[in-house]
């Protein structure tokens, strides 16, 4: 029954902005504060108070659009939307309606299985947050039925970026990746925290099923109050179920806002479609238009960082990563370009996954120290995986040097010769130690002869451990068996 | 005051420590305490906190400092924040707000040595041309106490022409400083939009409103202009240009000045004495050396329309946060809707709600595009007209009212009483400079009594300098 439906999903989020300072003022822009601490007369709407934008709101929101590949008007300006609601000091909120800051635009992503998707953007825009409610004296914590409410303005006035989705995603594992690419370049570009739990990022979902092949759209519903990713597909996975259900027992989706409830696991109707809210949007008179140069545009675009989706097909294709690889390289904090780096060092970017994956996390771990941070640059580990594939030292010789390197610094290949740290691979000196192993361990030799091939392994150990862990294991090998076998 | 003298004169006094700012604060109080119960200008005189910035300045002069308005008292129209004092714009909504800050304009007053002095009665929220709106005192036109003195900024002109204090601020949204400097025989500026800071003006119109001074000579009103114009990064809309000092003046007569008569603005419709006077005052223009150019302002004639669509949309929005939560009047509700409600009945005066219902209607959807844009685009045009119009003229001159000052209750048709500013409106939709200055007397219609009139003047986008000096010239003619 499910095939014969598709879902169709926009997404609309909301982003806080990281900046020193709030949109229109200089108060701070933290998250925590005791409330009606970090307030002045412009974000209380004090009589007479004005707002002055932010010009690094500004230059992050342009970043973000010019990362999805969006239009940037050369002319846009700010708007009032004009409401009342006590979160909202001024009763109305500094917004952009008809000339955003951005256009249009395409987030790249990628599903968990690698496969590659794209979402359109209708714009993102730039706007002021609100403050906060608590509203006292019930259980639940909402309005209806409420003694008091309480407000916190620290949170107004935090700058805001807006980000409207076409409804191009299709399920809910698309509308998560989509969420996932949003925070992952939101993140590299430097331009939010993108902490759900903070309530820097907060999304609504909108959903509707059709048949599968049909072109128009059906009645929409928007999904609200989903804490995290995993419950944003959820919600959405629930929602598409309950259309579905509704559909088949010949009812139709009314067009509603519907809440999310976690703990039951469905979507509940919260506002049923009321007559659409006249906001008196018209421009802010107090704010002139924001106007950017060509040369300006091109400066903000050559700040971006390599973009997650180039890098992921980069990896894919050019480095044949499976996809949990490389989204783990994309989304550890400085792994991939670190990455890059060894690679542009000439090191073979499959080994400097492998190294970078395994033993430098297994590092960073012990020592409390992100790769980026430690002693090992770039250039050293691929110095030292062109030892490991020159064969000049082996994995357990390789291990050891990277722990010194990554606590001391310094040239592996240059400790590997002032230790005289080098493989040992002459037949004749490993016959030695070969020799003096096995005169050591009669049993194991003659438990190796009546056929017991474990044995062998725990004499090329041995071996091994005689030549200080310099020995080649597979010359020790063959050469054990010559002698085993002689 | 009562004691006739320039700013300048006054200043040097202080400056030259021959009198001290607090004598003069004193005396002022004294003479406003005993005098203005008759007039009604101040709605608070703030002893306590003048006589300290008082002598905040004296120390300032003490150390050694030389100010231009050393210890000159400047009494503020009560829509822009001062720090400690009540800040009501007139209203019940405000009646008592205690600011927590001061407005940029006030600051600067202070910085050049001036001590901000009471403050003054205003239609609320500068919405009105007599004062009447007032919703917290009546102010009387300190020529003749049975007739208003104008508005909004009735209570600043009166101060000025009652010679309670040598200067004031006002502000200028449609004609607030020009028409009452017109009614009370004075001479007050509205500068170019954007060269003095809006910061701490308690907004009626963000893309109108603009503060400026009244003083009794030209000269006196240069100074408190120098004083407060000028970039401030609390506003992002003040311009970031340098403010040529306006009260060195050079100009002997007004050769080369060629100065427009808009002929939309003919005088065919004044009565009689008062066309007279303004005729005169052309005369005088040409005699002191202009040259007198007709010049056409077509789109003139839509300007009390776009502007009584485009004030009223931003007041609607600008007004919104007078909702009893944070500050001001609350009446207690129901819920928070019925809160709003009883706090805006109550908090607000008819005039006030005039306006907001008028402006959210202008904004509301069906009716944006028909009203709020199509006033937006008459505005552009006006600009237009009046950029072309100074290709030939170099200043515009005008009444600046049709009539001398009217009798209370004159002007109850809210349609008559917006027809006051019908000289003024136009410049502001422009956003230049202009003043008014006195120009001549008519006789009251009901009286007879010898009433001032207006000559308005503007010039082009920051000529404030130009207009400055041709005023001077008249002035001394």
């Amino acid at each position: 029954m499910r095939e014969k439906y598709e879902a169709v999903i926009g997404i609309e989020c909301h982003v806080e902005l990281k900046t020193q300072s709030k949109m229109f003022c200089g108060c701070a822009n933290e998250f925590g504060g005791e409330p009606n601490t970090q307030i002045c007369p412009v974000c209380l709407a004090l009589p007479g108070a004005l707002p002055v934008p932010n010009e690094l709101a500004i230059r992050h929101l342009v970043r973000a659009g010019l990362a999805v590949n969006a239009e940037i008007p050369a002319f846009s300006k700010f708007d009032r939307k004009n409401y009342f609601y006590p979160d909202m000091p001024k009763n109305y909120q500094i917004s952009q309606y008809d000339m955003p800051l951005t256009q249009g635009g395409i987030v790249e992503f990628w599903l968990p299985d690698g496969t590659r998707k794209r979402c359109r953007l209708t714009r993102i825009h730039l706007e002021e947050d609100t403050g906060k409610l608590s509203h006292m004296g019930n259980t639940d914590g909402r309005l209806a039925g409420s003694e008091a409410s309480l407000v916190d303005y620290n949170r107004a006035g935090v700058p805001l970026m807006e980000c409207v989705s076409e409804p191009d995603l299709r399920s809910a594992e698309e509308a998560v990746g989509f969420l996932e690419a949003l925070k992952r370049l939101f993140v590299q570009l430097g331009v939010s925290d993108v902490k759900m739990e903070e309530g820097s990022l907060r999304c609504d979902a909108n959903v509707s099923i059709r048949l599968r092949g049909a072109s128009e759209y059906g009645t929409k519903t928007e999904i609200k109050n989903m804490n995290s990713f995993r419950s944003v597909g959820r919600a959405i996975e629930s929602e598409i179920e309950r259309q579905i259900a509704l559909v088949e027992s010949g009812q139709r989706v009314q067009q509603e806002t519907r809440g999310w409830n976690e703990s039951q696991g469905t979507t509940h109707l919260q506002r049923s479609k009321e007559k659409a809210h006249d906001y008196r949007y018209f421009p802010e008179p107090d704010l002139l238009p924001i106007c950017f140069t060509p040369s300006e545009i091109s400066a903000l675009r050559a700040s971006l960082p390599p973009l997650p989706h180039a890098r992921f097909d980069r990896y894919s294709h050019e480095y044949h990563f499976s996809a949990a690889v490389a989204t783990q390289l994309i989304d550890t904090p400085g792994l991939a370009d670190y990455l890059d780096d060894v690679v542009a060092a000439g090191a073979p970017a499959q080994s400097a996954a492998n190294f970078v994956l395994t033993d430098c996390s297994r590092l960073a771990n012990e020592t409390g120290v992100a790769l980026p941070a430690s002693h090992l640059t770039p250039a050293a580990l691929a110095e030292l995986i062109a030892l490991v594939e020159e064969k000049t030292i082996g994995s357990k010789i390789a291990k050891e040097v990277l722990s010194r390197i990554w606590r001391e610094g310094g040239s592996p290949r240059a400790l590997v010769i002032a230790e005289n740290l080098a493989q040992v691979t002459d037949p004749n000196v490993i016959d030695a130690f070969v020799a003096k192993v096995l005169a050591a361990n009669p049993q194991s030799v003659s438990d190796f002869r009546s056929g017991k091939e474990k044995a062998l392994m725990f004499l090329r150990g041995q071996v091994i451990k005689e030549s200080a862990g310099k020995a080649d294991p597979l010359v020790v090998e063959t050469r054990l068996r010559a002698q085993l076998q002689a | 005051m009562a004691q006739t003298t320039t700013v300048a004169a006054l200043a040097a006094s202080v400056n030259a420590r021959e009198r001290s700012a607090r004598e003069i604060a004193q005396a002022a109080l004294a003479d406003a305490a005993a005098r203005d119960g008759a007039i009604g200008a101040f709605l608070a005189l703030n002893e306590d906190v003048t006589l300290a910035w008082a002598e905040s300045i004296d120390a300032r002069i003490s150390a050694g400092e030389q100010l231009p308005l050393a210890g000159v008292p400047v009494a503020i129209k009560d829509n822009l924040a001062l720090a400690g004092t009540r800040t009501t714009c007139g209203s019940k909504m405000l009646e008592n707000w205690v600011a927590p800050y001061t407005a940029t304009a006030v600051e600067r007053v202070l910085r050049a040595g001036g001590v901000p002095f009471g403050k003054t009665n205003l239609d609320e929220f500068a919405m009105g041309s007599s004062c009447e709106n007032s919703a917290l005192g009546v102010t009387r036109n300190p020529l003749h106490l049975e007739r208003v003195p104008g508005g909004s900024s009735g209570g600043s002109a009166a101060a000025v022409a009652a010679d309670l204090t040598p200067l004031s601020l006002g502000s200028d949204t449609g004609g607030s400083i020009r028409e009452p400097a017109a009614f009370c025989g004075i001479v007050g500026l509205k500068p170019t939009y954007g060269r003095v800071s809006r910061y701490g003006l308690i907004a009626f119109a963000s893309s109108l409103d603009q503060i400026g001074p009244f003083g009794r000579s030209v000269a006196d009103v240069a100074l408190l202009y120098d004083a407060i114009a000028g970039k401030d990064p609390r506003d992002a809309t003040s311009v970031d240009r340098p403010a040529e000092a306006t009260s060195v003046f050079t100009r002997q007569d007004l050769r080369g000045m060629r100065i427009g008569i808009v002929s939309e603005f003919g005088l065919d419709a004044l009565e009689p004495s008062v066309r007279a006077v303004y005729e005169a005052a052309y005369a005088d223009l040409l005699r002191l050396g202009a040259e007198l150019v007709d010049v056409t302002l077509p789109t003139a004639r839509y300007a009390l329309a776009t502007y009584y669509l485009l004030a009223p949309a931003e007041a609607s929005s600008n007004l919104a946060r007078f909702d009893g939560i944070r500050y001001g009047l609350r009446v207690a509700g129901d819920d928070v809707g019925d809160l709003y409600e009883k706090t805006r009945a109550a908090g607000f005066g008819p005039e006030v709600k005039r306006r907001i219902l008028i402006g959210t209607h202008a904004l509301s959807s069906g009716y944006y595009d028909a009203y709020y844009v199509k006033a937006q685009k008459a505005r552009t045009l006006i600009a237009a007209d009046f950029a072309k119009a100074f290709q030939a003229c170099d200043i515009i001159a005008s009444p600046a009212a049709s009539t001398t000052a009217f009798a209370f209750q004159a002007k109850k048709d809210p349609y008559s009483m917006y027809l006051m500013d019908y000289y003024t409106i136009p410049i502001s939709l422009a956003g230049l400079p202009s003043l008014s200055q006195p120009c001549g007397f008519a006789p009251d219609p009901l009286d007879g009594t010898p009433m001032p009139l207006g000559l308005q003047l503007a010039a082009p986008l920051f000529e404030e300098r130009r207009l400055l000096e041709v005023a001077r010239v008249f002035e001394a003619r």
